[in-house]
């Protein structure tokens, strides 16, 4: 069986958001595997592991930067790499298409993915790219069990847990409680300077969602902090929930 | 007349919340109001839907739609969109909202703003607020097309009380078996007398400085006694304190309590991306330097485990 993970380079979840000419500047910004991705690339590596998958291949949209991310990967245990080349500003539509045309080249049995990109990520690639293929679909899962040409997932859902059942080949996205991305080793860094990554363009299509605008929220200003005892900050905390936010005790 | 549409978010009748700030915030504008429901047994919903401004009732009555199918809703919801043209669709941003309204917009080939926090709409366009990096930035999205396609995130709007006519509406059941493709095993509701923390009005969080369970039940108690949802930064969830689902952040939810109770938590910019926004926020924390101290209206520094029984106390007066 072949997995095939997409990964997208994303800001280090640590990153100040800063605007410069109207748009998200990356100056100094440390990029890194999208965290649910890396929740995915350690999903299909233990699905190696298991016997279960044969080859697991990383697929990354984006600019050359990308191939950092890739790379990443790769050492901790991915066999290869494809980078589609595509402008950032590309949009989850956009995007969709391209990773879909490159799957589709690749044949997977699995497409693992993250759930939402941390940045502008919109929770709508994986379900785009799932029905661009005319493949089933499962998102936000925190564990999968495949067999019998079936894939059994538990996805966090709303107001509880549900235990999903597709037919595979299927695209599955993954929540962050799934599992712990394991770090890449030294000896693993060194081998994946020497896996294969194919390299190719993506083909030019239109954005349906145009970006007017970028903010940033006004920022929250401190109030008051008591420093007291205990005795005297539990009332004055009290007084100010009654009297300010106006809650209701039970 | 121009309608916009609202896909109602229930589960065994019991309407979401969120549906009725849409239904609410929709009415305000120029467009009939529509609610679409699918479900088994869900005509009697009308009246509450109309309560809130439905000026229609779309009701897809059938077995079929019994819990929601990725498969079987959108084949549903194409045919309706092909048969009464809306302007516009909104979904909650939930995992089922935005689950069908992906599926649905890479049918329609179209384009779809996930997560709004604040929307226009005229015909054929719909300008969008979007919170990004975890509402560290945000962005205006035109997303153009008929109908316009978003996803409202829970708790932005206020619920209104202009009622709508309510009018029923049963289109053709269009979703065959043949459209299902996804088999639901189980489901497991989680088992909580609290609100759901994406709705609550009051969260209570526990982090780090909880140190353990009993820290943890000084949390719940003061929940409890507000009725609010108790959430959790990563620290407490990764020790095991509370469940995966409660984890405030970046990487966990984003929740728009009025009141917001962070005890024990320091404030890492992850933590802050899911409840900032909050209107209220109260911190206790022993380290005066605490970052969470500064986005909290109030803050009190000291030990958790004194001050939580005695604001118990005092706010049982
Ligand atoms: C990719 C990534 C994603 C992440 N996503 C999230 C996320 O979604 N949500 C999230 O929360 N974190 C997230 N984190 C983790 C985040 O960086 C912090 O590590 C985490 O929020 C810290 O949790 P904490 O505030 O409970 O713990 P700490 O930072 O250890 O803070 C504990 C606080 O408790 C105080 N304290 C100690 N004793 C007491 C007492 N008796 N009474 C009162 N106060 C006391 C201390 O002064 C301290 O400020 C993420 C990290 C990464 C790298
Ligand atoms: N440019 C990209 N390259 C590879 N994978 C992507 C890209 N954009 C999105 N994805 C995948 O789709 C998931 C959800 O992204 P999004 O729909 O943008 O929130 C991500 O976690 C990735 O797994």
């Amino acid at each position: 069986m072949k997995v095939l993970v997409c990964v997208k380079q994303t800001f280090d979840t640590e990153a100040k958001i800063e605007l410069k000419d109207g748009k998200i500047s990356d100056a100094g910004i440390n990029l890194i595997i999208n965290p649910y991705d890396e929740v995915a690339v350690e999903g299909g590596i233990q699905l190696k592991e298991k016997g279960i998958a044969k080859e697991v291949v990383i697929l990354s949209a984006g600019s050359d930067k990308a191939m950092d991310a890739i790379r990443t990967a790769l050492a901790m245990g991915a066999d290869r790499g494809i980078l589609v080349k595509q402008d950032t500003t590309a949009d989850e539509y956009a995007r969709a298409i391209a990773l879909a045309a490159a799957i589709k080249e690749e044949n997977p049995d699995i497409v693992l993915a993250g759930h939402v990109a941390s940045d502008d990520g919109s929770s709508q690639v994986p379900t785009r790219v799932a029905e661009i293929l005319g493949l089933p679909h499962v998102n936000v899962i925190t564990a999968i069990e495949i067999a019998g040409g079936k894939a059994t997932c538990t996805c966090e859902a709303d107001g509880g847990t549900s235990v999903i059942e597709v037919s595979v080949p299927a695209v599955i996205s993954s929540q962050v409680s799934w599992n712990e991305p394991r770090y890449p080793s030294m000896k693993g860094i060194m081998a994946a300077k020497k896996k294969p990554v194919a390299t190719k363009d993506a083909a030019a299509v239109d954005n349906k969602v145009n970006i007017i605008e970028f903010a940033l929220p006004a920022a929250k200003q401190a109030g008051v902090k008591i420093e007291d005892d205990p005795d005297v900050c539990a009332a004055k905390l009290g007084d100010w929930m009654k009297n300010v936010v106006k809650v209701e005790v039970k | 007349m121009a309608e916009t549409w609202v896909f109602v978010e229930q589960k065994d009748g019991n309407i979401r919340k969120v549906t009725f700030e849409m239904l609410s915030e929709c009415k305000k504008g120029g467009d009939e109001v529509g609610a679409v429901v699918f479900g088994q047994g869900v005509e009697g919903l009308a009246g509450e839907l109309a309560k809130y401004g439905a000026d229609k009732v779309y009701v897809a009555d059938d077995a079929i739609f019994a819990g929601y199918e990725t498969g079987a809703y959108v084949a549903q919801m194409v045919a309706m969109i092909n048969e009464f043209n809306p302007n516009a669709v909104l979904f909650a941003h939930s995992f089922n909202g935005r689950d069908m309204a992906s599926r649905l917009a890479q049918k329609l080939d179209a384009g779809l703003a996930t997560d709004a926090v604040a929307a226009e709409i005229s015909a054929g366009k719909g300008v969008f607020t979007r919170a990004i990096y975890a509402g560290k930035a945000l962005a205006k999205a035109e997303v153009t097309g008929s109908p316009v396609l978003a996803t409202i995130r829970p708790g932005v709007w206020e619920v209104g009380s202009t009622a709508g006519a309510g009018a029923v509406v049963k289109p053709a059941i269009a979703a065959t078996a043949a459209d299902v493709y996804q088999v639901m095993k189980e489901f497991r509701p989680t088992v909580s007398a609290r609100p759901d923390l994406a709705e609550a009005a009051v969260v209570v969080s526990g982090g780090r400085g909880c140190k353990g369970p009993d820290g943890i039940k000084l949390v719940e108690d003061l929940a409890d006694l507000l009725g609010a949802a108790v959430g959790g930064s990563r620290a407490s969830i990764d020790s095991g304190w509370l469940g995966h689902e409660l984890q405030v952040g970046q990487t966990g939810k984003v929740v728009l309590p009025n009141l917001y109770i962070a005890c024990g938590i320091s404030g890492a910019i992850q933590h802050l991306a899911g409840m900032s926004s909050s209107k209220f926020i109260a911190a206790i924390n022993t380290d005066t330097e605490a970052p969470i101290f500064g986005v909290s209206d109030f803050g009190v520094v000291a030990d958790l485990f004194k001050v939580i029984p005695l604001l118990m106390t005092d706010l049982k007066k």
